[in-house]
């Protein structure tokens, strides 16, 4: 590595609670799918602020209705957002998210439609956007050391080359950035069947590990329930299958090549939950990209490493998507997607430590304000995990 | 020139890592966890991704992969041919 960790630091905004965002968004935030085409049209209006549509928050109950608060209460007290407006159909659930973004002490202001309609709406949100724009425009980026940074990690379209080169990739960058006190995440529960007993093993302590296997043993109840005949095509998936991964096992072992060989699980969180300390941290969570770093970034991660074997091409509004590949033939047919490209691995041209440092060069950049390829592409993908019927 | 990837030498196969392995070509492995190098005849044509067995394996045999078990043989597999959902299953779901 030429750069010395203990010492390193990235440039980031550092925000009125104290934590260090990598990105100065203002997000136009709506409550409900019926107030994505407000927030639309305040976007259109004020074009440095970002709305962040989704088609959820209506007649949800329950523990469903609470993910759903926490996930966007989340992604707006995010450090990477400087600045939040919020519009919902009614102002119940409107204030509630506002007054839980608004425990950061960030700037943020909400609207309920009913009784103004959009129009009125859309201007007087679109006035207090362009003051937040303007504000926001106006903060400066300041050094920071490495064990202010959080960083998550999910992969996506993996296939066999993701087990033996991106994912060990990741791994040996978590491994390195683990003893400066980072604050580091993983999870996807389905995709760790046929590995669980090696995470159980590498949790920190016996409490740690029951919390683990209780989020683990739920989540393969709910395979059980719904399932078929089996997951055909769905773990692996159809891509997986074209890339030559062959069973859950298979693609379980790869994936959890991602948290190194020396770092510790140190505490299991659940969906959206934003860890309390630093370490490595396993939420538990769905194994689908979009959802999986959504829920990424409502826990308040900055940079995520995305590594791919057949190339997927997920972003986030928010958070930072920097995509490892050793696949040569993505590389070659989809390299626009790709950060990092690490197929010298399986060419025994670089080693996992070469890769390691090539990743982690890569973040420093992007924590310090380069666009990731997904950022530049444009990939803004914002999916809120649900966990049942609306009532 | 590496044409496939080991993890393990205790695994039963391979990962092909180029393009255009075809059946009947002497092709060159990496065992990574040990750095020692094997060579095998490939059996198939094995598409870039896609393993191949460095072990004969037999119906009811379990395959191993990072040292780990991966699944189930389901057919029998000779050595250097390709496989897959053809040939393997998981012991899971």
């Amino acid at each position: 590595m030429s750069q010395d960790l203990s010492t390193a630091t990235f440039s980031g905004y550092r925000r009125e609670n104290g934590r260090v965002g990598v990105r100065n968004h203002v997000i136009i935030l709506p409550v409900d799918d019926l107030s994505n085409a407000a927030c639309e049209a305040v976007a259109n209006n004020i074009p440095d602020a970002m709305a962040i549509p989704h088609p959820y928050g209506r007649l949800q109950f329950g523990e469903d209705l609470e993910l759903h608060f926490r996930t966007l209460i989340g992604t707006g007290a995010n450090p990477n957002v400087a600045a939040v407006v919020v519009i919902g159909i009614e102002n119940g659930w409107t204030q509630k998210i506002v007054d839980g973004i608004a425990a950061t002490g960030k700037p943020v202001t909400g609207f309920g439609i009913e009784q103004h309609g959009d129009h009125e709406t859309i201007m007087e949100a679109s006035k207090v956007a362009k003051e937040y724009v303007q504000w926001a425009s106006e903060l400066t980026r300041e050094a920071a050391p490495l064990s202010e940074l959080w960083v998550s990690t999910k992969c996506g379209e993996s296939d066999t080359t993701s087990g033996c080169g991106s994912n060990p990739t990741v791994g040996n960058a978590f491994d390195k950035l683990y003893p400066h006190g980072a604050t580091l995440l993983f999870g996807e529960t389905s995709e760790i069947t046929g590995g669980e007993h090696l995470v159980a093993e590498r949790c920190r302590n016996d409490e740690v590990r029951e919390r683990f296997m209780f989020m683990f043993n739920r989540y393969q109840d709910l395979i059980e329930r719904f399932k078929t005949s089996d997951l055909s095509d769905s773990q692996p998936t159809k891509g997986n299958i074209e890339g030559g991964l062959t069973t859950i096992e298979e693609k379980a072992l790869g994936n959890i090549q991602k948290i190194g060989k020396e770092c510790l699980v140190d505490g299991v969180l659940d969906k959206a939950e934003a860890p309390t300390g630093p370490g490595l941290w396993f939420m538990d969570s769905s194994s689908a990209a979009a959802e999986m770093v959504t829920l990424s970034a409502a826990a308040g991660y900055v940079v995520h490493f995305f590594p791919t074997g057949q190339g997927n091409i997920i972003g986030n509004p928010i958070l930072p998507v920097i995509k490892i590949c050793a696949n040569p033939r993505t590389v070659r047919t989809m390299g626009e997607h790709v950060d990092v490209d690490v197929s010298g691995l399986l060419r025994r041209e670089m080693s996992p430590s070469d890769a390691g440092d090539k990743l982690l060069e890569s973040m420093f950049s992007t924590a310090n304000g380069r666009l990731t390829s997904a950022e530049a592409l444009g990939h803004r993908e914002f999916v809120l995990t649900r966990l049942y019927e609306s009532a | 020139m590496i044409d496939f990837v080991v993890h393990d030498e205790g695994d039963s196969v391979g990962v092909v890592v180029v393009e255009g392995v075809k059946a009947g070509e002497e092709i060159t492995g990496w065992v990574m966890d040990q750095n020692v190098d094997i060579k095998f005849k490939a059996a198939s044509n094995i598409p870039i991704g896609h393993k191949l067995a460095i072990k004969p394996m037999q119906q009811g045999d379990t395959v191993i992969k990072y040292g780990t078990d991966i699944g189930k043989v389901v057919s029998d597999i000779g050595v250097g041919e390709h496989a897959h959902v053809h040939n393997i299953k998981t012991k899971r779901w």
